[in-house]
């Protein structure tokens, strides 16, 4: 199985580095080299060095025969962009995409890709462990 | 009209201006503190700072009424595809026009059905084209969405076309001629129309065809 990942941050590589674990063929593309180094020095995958709204880019690491595909920039508008371009254009099976504002991660949602957004997560979250210290 | 422009770069800056002059409403929404005071300085309570793809920002432009018409003019491909699929798809507005900053992102609009667009690259691209001597064709317009474009050739001295008529030429069934321009004026190109070199042709056709209307009007 193949995933592409866009955009290798702190979640980009550390999602590269689980899925490789788990037997995945990971492919990782970033605008940046240092998104190499996150990645550690034993990194056995393929690195991309651009955007990913460059379908040059995308065609060339692999997207035509991608299982998945994650788009975790630190840009929403990116992921949201290229999200759907993985989806609609190059049918990758599997798309998801990290949208960090939640107003925009409901409009989003239910379109053939996964949203996931930190943002929410930490607003159920936090709200929670307020609210059932409150109940005690 | 209700407009609303996302973007208050040059662009944005011009398209609000010139509207507000034809006496249209317009709110024109900026997220660079320094380019907002600017606006505010020329358009008062038009101008709203924010992020437009922030849909509270939006609905502080007045989205929500909604605009009938929204530009987005960002310099980011990116932010101008989601303001106008918001725009469109949450608001309802009947009427998106998108900047293209980079033509190579002109696919990602298409695919996400956001037309029209406009590029300034593209744009002038297509004059430097139009300016090089010698070109054989020149893609003037293309109506992505009608799958045709036109575009203009240029009969040469001994082509097989000069002296032809045009119901002579056997041209591709996916092309048809418009016009001819012949010492600066323009006629309509119809079967009975005689071509001649030196004349600057006008012809519709379906993208893919092209060589096949250079073999019909250029080859000798």
């Amino acid at each position: 199985m193949k995933a592409l990942i866009v955009g290798v941050g702190r979640v980009g590589s550390a999602v590269a580095a689980r899925l490789r674990s788990e037997g995945w063929e990971v492919v990782v593309i970033d605008e940046s080299e240092e998104a190499l180094g996150r990645l550690g020095p034993n990194w056995p995958g393929e690195f991309h060095l651009g955007h990913g709204m460059d379908t040059s880019v995308l065609e060339r690491a692999g997207i035509a025969d991608a299982d998945a595909f994650v788009a975790s920039t630190d840009g929403d508008n990116t992921n949201i962009v290229v999200a759907q371009v993985a989806k609609q254009r190059y049918e990758v099976p599997v798309v998801a995409a990290r949208i960090l504002d939640p107003a925009r991660a409901d409009f989003y949602s239910g379109r053939g890709f996964d949203v996931v957004s930190p943002t929410k997560t930490a607003i159920g979250a936090l709200s929670e462990s307020v609210l059932s210290a409150g109940r005690d | 009209m209700f407009v609303v422009v996302a973007g208050g770069g040059k662009i944005g800056v011009s398209v609000t201006r010139t509207l507000l002059a034809l006496g249209h409403e317009l709110a024109v929404v900026e997220q660079e503190q320094s380019r907002y005071e600017r606006l505010e300085e020329e358009f008062q309570h038009r101008a709203i700072l924010g992020d437009a793809t922030e849909i509270f920002v939006l609905e502080q432009a007045g989205l929500g009424r909604p605009p009938d018409i929204l530009v987005a003019v960002t310099g980011d491909d990116e932010d101008n595809i989601v303001i106008c699929q918001l725009a469109r798809e949450k608001y309802g507005v009947p009427k998106v026009i998108a900047r293209v900053n980079d033509p190579r992102n002109e696919p990602h609009f298409d695919l996400l059905n956001i037309s029209p667009t406009v590029s300034a690259t593209s744009m002038v691209l297509a004059l430097v084209e139009h300016e090089v001597p010698q070109h054989e064709l020149v893609h003037l317009l293309e109506l992505r969405k009608e799958n045709l474009e036109i575009v203009e050739v240029e009969i040469k001295n001994g082509s097989a076309a000069a002296g032809k008529r045009v119901e002579d030429l056997h041209l591709p069934h996916t092309a048809r001629l418009i016009s001819v321009v012949r010492e600066g004026r323009a006629e309509i190109a119809v079967g009975s129309t005689e071509l001649l070199a030196g004349d600057q042709v006008l012809a519709i056709l379906e993208p893919g065809s092209e060589d096949d209307l250079k073999s019909v009007l250029l080859s000798r």
